[in-house]
């Protein structure tokens, strides 16, 4: 048992590895935070276009949950490794890649926390504004949207942690998250029970304290209901 | 899009052989890792219900410990960083007979087993108290009040969340093939190195992991209502599988 080899390695593993602060386009926040941003926003879209009345909307939106939801992620990310170079005709940047398989995969996850959220408004408040003469878009965008996004907080939060602990599947195609970040520096030393122990301690911290801030989240919601 | 088809890549040369060697070895982890799971699940599910503060605590390490930190993580860990640690002799054997299968059921057993313990719990604690009192005041003790009564109805009643996280597992092993278990995503990934027909190749693997997930889902569907106890199925979530 060394530490020394972690504290040789700090700056390396949170400024590279976790940040994405140093020479190499990398770090697990970097990614994790547009991600979880532009799949949100990719599956407000979805989890409405689930609840669509047209057939034409609801059906593919419902396709496209289900494929993803069926699929491991390691795939979708191969997939896209190997796709988009074929469709651009050049390779992109593994930050590009990774950035574009977390934000389409998680869509359909973040999809149905909205589906859900949406749900979750009692009938009477869609019904209530257009009898005030709002049209369905606005009734959307007014009264359901802002409702079903404050019973949708804890879940956000959950699927947050879910996503952040999944970007460290983007080091199999080579992005410098945290643990690449550990593979390399374990490359180079041979402490691999330091360096994994010492970013499994990262990865918890991080999931554990929002994962504790969901429960608050979801306590001071319940006593306050909308 | 500069790309000519050739789907005849998936059965000519090793192609068909490496797929169904993959279906097999995803299928051998997963289920070797879900009665891990499953094990480790309802002990320290159960353990977290009870009233004596230590045995919960511990429990409660445990998962938290496990399922706040990457699958990835847990699969360098259990590979690279624990056989160092054991005899030579243990070391010996294990690369002789496939460490890195050990490691990678391992870690996706002991992985999910803390987020199964979840659902358990959630089960455990959705059976009426009466139930506890009823099985405690024929006489049972504590621990057979658990094995005879209260688990078996906890498992009943969490069939729908218990195949969602089984279908997890599944999908999930798929990680196993950074340390180099030849399962499914490994083999798609190998056709696609040998005949550069990337499209061909992961249209297979994709297929395949689909069909497998969605035979799961059938088959556990059946056993929810074969085991469904009337008046009280736990609440589905719309949209599961």
């Amino acid at each position: 048992m060394d530490f020394s080899v972690i504290i040789n390695n700090l700056g390396f593993l949170i400024f590279q590895g976790f940040l994405g602060l140093g020479n190499f386009t990398g770090g697990t926040l970097r990614l994790a935070v547009p991600a979880i941003v532009l799949g949100f926003a990719l599956g407000i879209f979805i989890g409405m276009g689930r609840l669509a009345r047209s057939r034409w909307v609801h059906i593919p939106a419902t396709l496209y949950v289900e494929f993803f939801r069926g699929v491991p992620l390691v795939m979708v990310i191969f997939w896209f490794w190997f796709i988009i170079p074929l469709l651009v005709g050049r390779s992109l940047p593994e930050y590009s890649v990774a950035l574009a398989a977390f934000v389409i995969f998680e869509a359909a996850y973040f999809g149905e926390i909205v589906r859900a959220g949406i749900q979750s408004v009692p009938r009477g408040q869609a019904e209530a504004a257009t009898a005030t003469g709002l049209t369905r878009s606005q009734t959307m965008r007014h009264v359901i949207l802002p409702q079903a996004l404050r019973n949708m907080i804890p879940s956000l939060v959950t699927q947050s942690i879910v996503l952040l602990k999944d970007t460290s599947l983007a080091s199999i195609i080579g992005y410098v998250d945290l643990t690449k970040a550990a593979q390399i520096v374990n490359n180079r030393e041979i402490r691999p029970f330091e360096l994994y122990l010492f970013i499994a301690v990262i990865y918890w911290l991080c999931s554990y304290g929002m994962s504790r801030y969901a429960q608050h989240l979801e306590r001071r919601l319940a006593v306050n209901p909308a | 899009m500069n790309y000519r088809f050739d789907w005849s890549v998936l059965w000519s040369g090793q192609s068909g052989s490496w797929l169904v060697q993959g279906l097999i070895t995803t299928i051998e982890i997963s289920v070797i890792a879900w009665l891990v799971a499953v094990a480790l699940g309802i002990l320290s599910g159960a353990l977290r219900t009870v009233s004596f503060a230590p045995l919960r605590w511990l429990a409660n390490v445990y998962v938290e410990f496990f399922r706040n930190v990457p699958l990835l993580v847990w699969m360098f860990f259990w590979y690279f960083a624990v056989p160092p640690l054991l005899p030579q002799p243990l070391q010996d054997w294990l690369f002789d007979h496939g460490a890195e299968f050990w490691a990678g059921f391992v870690a996706l057993g002991i992985y999910h087993g803390a987020r199964l313990s979840e659902v358990i719990r959630s089960g455990i604690q959705s059976i009426p108290k009466t139930q506890f009192e009823a099985a405690l005041s024929t006489g049972l003790t504590l621990a057979q009040a658990y094995r005879l009564i209260i688990i078996p109805i906890a498992l009943r009643l969490i069939i729908p969340p218990a195949t969602n996280e089984s279908l997890n597992l599944i999908k999930n092993s798929s990680v196993a093939l950074t340390i180099g278990v030849a399962e499914l995503t490994f083999q798609t990934r190998q056709i696609e190195t040998y005949t550069a027909k990337a499209f061909e190749a992961l249209t297979a693997g994709t297929l395949i992991y689909l069909a497998l997930c969605l035979a799961v889902a059938a088959v556990m569907s059946k056993l929810e209502k074969r085991f469904a106890i009337p008046g009280m199925i736990a609440k589905r979530q719309v949209g599961e599988f």
